[in-house]
């Protein structure tokens, strides 16, 4: 465990890419197995205790120091686990040897929710504060110390010489501590066998368009919808659903588990039922119809009635057992269009193919398309490869420009990680009639991107100089700053006062020069709805 | 009669002493001022009168031109010397006793005391040794004034050879390379250099040119710091394996460049925090501080025992709750331009 802690601590640290690889390397190389399985698992997000909770950390704690500290402290640090660990008091003497990462795992996973408060302490008197912030990081799961499950799996590639796209390969039909994926990689045995389970293959991602024009002879167009992407893989006759990330979602859309009648790997976009997205013909609701049915475990037979899912074909990996990411797109396409009369209507239909006369043109039907709350087109090189990753030239994405608004500062709240203990979350609302004629703000958005550290700490000294109220974490400001923010759609939603919810918002630009009474009126918010 | 410590008023730009008609760390110029260190949040140039220890009026002459002769001979803005423990008696029978802070060179709290009552403003404090400096020293009062800036329990400062354990390997384990590190001008970079060569390393430590007149005068009140060089004066190659000082601001500044490969170190109590590392981009975080953490905070106000306790500047929400859950009574005085420091 301390080699661990240790390797967290400096990865906090380090900003270089490379040098993050090379330490996580570095580690994978020189500690023995099962731990460095383990540690990858933790590292990539594979590893989850549901014995213990952010909350259970939390009440623990509350146990042991005064909750206002308690909470003026997290506020601060702005990381519950590194709280925690700074403020775990320390034992009088260390009994018991540093547990290895195996035997923490082990001692985590035998945890229910009535022993894990017993056991938990138990552990953590055995660490010192690094070892204590690892401990609670893996336990509760999410590092968040700025390493992707990409680079942790670049460094396995890394470390033993192998390829990164062959690693992601085996990941997903691969159970934590890997022993067969050490076995290969580390000690030179036969690659896994993962040909009789369904698996996740890594997408083929797009470059923005930015000033490029492209030919549209050696380009095609297609929409590019405003759902989520996903990769349907049946293997052997079972069927998976895999997220943008290669996270399983199966269990959150059981309707699309039995549809796909061959072995097949296809990528497509997730939309559910509706009128919104490509009029009559499309028959898709926009994505806030969508956004109900993500991130649910169990899904009710209502919820499964009234918004049905389905997937819109992009293009295909795998059909009966043939691989033919080699082939160029335009095969692909002929073979997906060929596989669409043996699917389903009910839950597949193909993304069409954009036509146009030349570059100009095509720019001029995507203009148009804007009330269709289509984010935008794809421009796939017809000669494309299916290629993991972001090839530049092969594939772009050429998104709609953004929807701008004035909007004025109200609340800010404390970020976290890299930007613990500056007010860097804001909520910024628009009148709800004539400010001139005493019209009220009503929040309407919340933003936490999209300036410079410079301008950051700009805005954390007006919040702090402003302040009018305090509520936790959050200030309440005085209306004096207006932001333009950018956003993709706007939606009606119940759950915000205004009655309206953007779709990404991030701050474009910080309007120090505008009075605040020029911010945008809620009206002309709503006439941007297109639900 | 007026009503107790009704003589002593904090306004948010300084406390001041009403009938001396004087101010302590006044965040403008006054007619006349008593100053407990030289950090530019406390001490500022252009007060009529600037009574404080030799060492920070030397500080002050060097960074304000506090007591110096203008073009024509005159001396704008007087210096009046008080030693440790030296009282001296103030307009309105206000008596003033300057007593060791321990927080940097000529650091000093100052006791007050009038119609009975005695008031310490303790102006920034540490308890933990520091070749550097006077050691402080615990005053009995009535009101304690005392900063905050680490006050919360997640603050605790470890042991400096712990800090200086990991710099010196950090400098071991790159041979080729140099180890930066960010420390504030006045204070914490003599200290480190104090430290560093109490530890063993007697090799020449490397300076970013707005150190150099501090460490100097630092060396001419007692303090010797060993060979320090200029970086301006040096090639990369020069520098290889060594250890360099400069400013935090000096850190991710083009200035930087000149260094061979620098591990960005930073010597600051904030460090305990990740995320403030991260913020500035250390890869070599240094958890050393002039300022009290948590504990010395409150074993401070345990052992001073006041009647009451003054929060200055920092974290003070929490340690008035502390002194809540003590049954001490406290106030936040929230005195402005102080927030951050120890960098």
């Amino acid at each position: 465990m301390e080699e661990f802690a240790a390797l967290l601590d400096t990865l906090v640290y380090t900003t270089s890419r490379n040098r993050k690889l090379a330490m996580i390397a570095e580690y994978l190389r020189e500690t023995p197995d099962p731990d460095r399985g383990w540690a990858l698992a933790a590292l990539t997000g594979e590893l989850d205790f549901p014995a213990v909770k952010s909350s259970t950390i939390r009440n623990l704690m509350k146990d042991r120091v005064d909750p206002v500290l308690w909470t003026l402290s997290r506020d601060f640090v702005g990381d519950t686990a590194e709280t925690a660990s700074l403020l775990w008091p320390e034992p009088e003497a260390r009994d018991g040897e540093v547990p290895s990462v195996a035997q923490v795992v082990d001692q985590l996973s035998a945890l229910n929710r009535n022993t894990a408060p017993k056991e938990l302490p138990k552990v953590l008197d055995r660490l010192d504060a690094n070892g204590r912030f690892a401990l609670i990081k893996l336990a509760t799961g999410g590092m968040r110390i700025g390493i992707s499950a990409r680079l942790a799996k670049t460094a396995f590639a890394q470390a033993f010489d192998v390829s990164v796209e062959e690693v992601e390969e085996y990941w997903h039909a691969l159970e934590a501590p890997y022993p067969e994926l050490f076995a290969w990689g580390a000690d030179g045995g036969d690659p896994p066998d993962v040909s009789n389970r369904p698996r996740f293959r890594p997408f083929m991602l797009a470059h923005p368009l930015e000033d490029t024009e492209v030919d549209l002879g050696e380009y095609a167009a297609e929409w590019k919808w405003d759902g989520i992407r996903v990769q349907l893989v049946r293997v052997a006759g079972e069927t998976r659903l895999y997220s943008r990330s290669g996270d399983d979602i199966s269990a959150t859309f059981p309707e699309l588990l039995d549809v796909l009648p061959m072995d097949a790997v296809l990528d497509g976009e997730l939309l559910v039922r509706g009128a919104s997205q490509g009029g009559e013909e499309g028959g898709a609701a926009s994505f806030n119809a969508l956004q109900q049915r993500l991130g649910r475990k169990t899904v009710s037979k209502k919820i499964l009635k009234e918004a049905p899912a389905f997937v819109r074909l992009y293009d295909a990996l795998l059909i009966e057992g043939d691989d033919i990411r080699e082939q160029p797109w335009s095969k692909r396409r002929a073979a997906l269009e060929a596989l669409m009369a043996k699917l389903p209507d009910s839950h597949f239909d193909i993304s069409a193919v954009v036509e146009a006369d030349d570059f100009k043109h095509l720019a001029e039907i995507r203009e148009g398309a804007r009330e269709d709350a289509i984010e935008g087109l794809m421009l796939k090189r017809r000669d494309s490869p299916y290629i993991a990753g972001r090839k530049v030239g092969l594939w772009y994405k050429w998104k709609h420009d953004p929807l701008l608004i004035d909007a004025v500062l109200m609340y800010a709240q404390r970020g976290s990680g890299k930007r613990s203990s500056f007010y860097s979350d804001y909520t910024f609302g628009c009148w709800d009639g004539d400010p001139d004629g005493g019209a009220e703000l009503l929040p309407v958005g919340k933003a936490y991107s999209g300036f410079t550290d410079a301008e950051l700490k700009k805005l954390d000294r007006l919040v702090r100089q402003t302040t009018l109220n305090r509520f936790g974490p959050v200030r309440e400001v005085e209306r004096t700053l207006v932001f333009e923010v950018a956003f993709d759609s706007v939606h009606t939603s119940k759950r915000h006062k205004s009655g309206l919810a953007m779709r990404f918002p991030r701050i474009h630009r910080i309007r120090w020069d505008k009075p605040v009474h020029e911010a945008d009126r809620i009206e002309s918010l709503r006439a941007l709805i297109r639900d | 009669m007026s009503a107790p410590f009704s003589w002593i008023r904090p306004e948010p730009w300084g406390v001041q002493i009403v009938p001396a008609d004087c101010w302590i760390d006044p965040g403008k110029a006054v007619d006349r001022a008593l100053v407990t260190h030289g950090h530019a949040d406390h001490a500022r140039g252009g007060h009529g009168e600037t009574y404080a220890t030799p060492e920070t009026l030397a500080i002050m002459a060097l960074r304000y031109r506090t007591g110096v002769a203008d073009e024509s001979g005159e001396i704008p803005t007087k210096a009046i010397p008080v030693e440790y423990g030296q009282t001296i008696r103030l307009p309105g029978e206000v008596d003033a006793t300057y007593i060791p802070a321990g927080h940097v060179l000529g650091s000093a709290q100052i006791l007050l005391e009038h119609a009975g009552e005695r008031v310490v403003i303790t102006g920034d404090y540490k308890r933990r040794a520091d070749p550097t400096c006077a050691p402080f020293q615990v005053v009995p009062c009535d009101i304690f004034i005392t900063e905050a800036t680490f006050g919360l329990p997640v603050f605790t400062h470890p042991p400096i050879e712990e800090e200086m354990a990991k710099l010196t390997k950090a400098l071991a384990d790159n041979p080729d390379k140099s180890v930066l590190v960010g420390a504030y001008a006045l204070g914490k970079a003599q200290r480190v250099i104090a430290e560093l060569r109490a530890a063993g390393h007697s090799e020449p430590i490397y300076l970013h040119g707005a150190m150099e007149k501090m460490c100097r005068l630092y060396e001419e009140h007692g303090v010797p710091l060993g060979e320090l060089r200029l970086v301006s004066d040096h090639g990369k190659d020069d520098m290889r394996g060594s250890i360099i000082v400069a400013p935090p601001s000096a850190l991710n500044d083009r200035w930087s460049r000149r260094l061979p490969e620098p591990i960005t170190a930073m010597a600051s109590g904030w460090m305990r925090v990740r995320g403030r590392a991260r913020q500035r981009g250390v890869e070599l975080p240094l958890v050393i501080s002039d300022h009290a953490d948590w504990c010395e905070l409150t074993q401070t106000i345990d052992e001073v025992d006041p009647q009451e306790v003054w929060v200055t500047h920092g974290r003070e929400e929490a340690l008035l709750r502390w002194c809540e859950l003590g049954q001490r009574k406290a106030r936040a005085l929230a005195l402005v331009g102080r927030e951050d420091e120890d960098e």
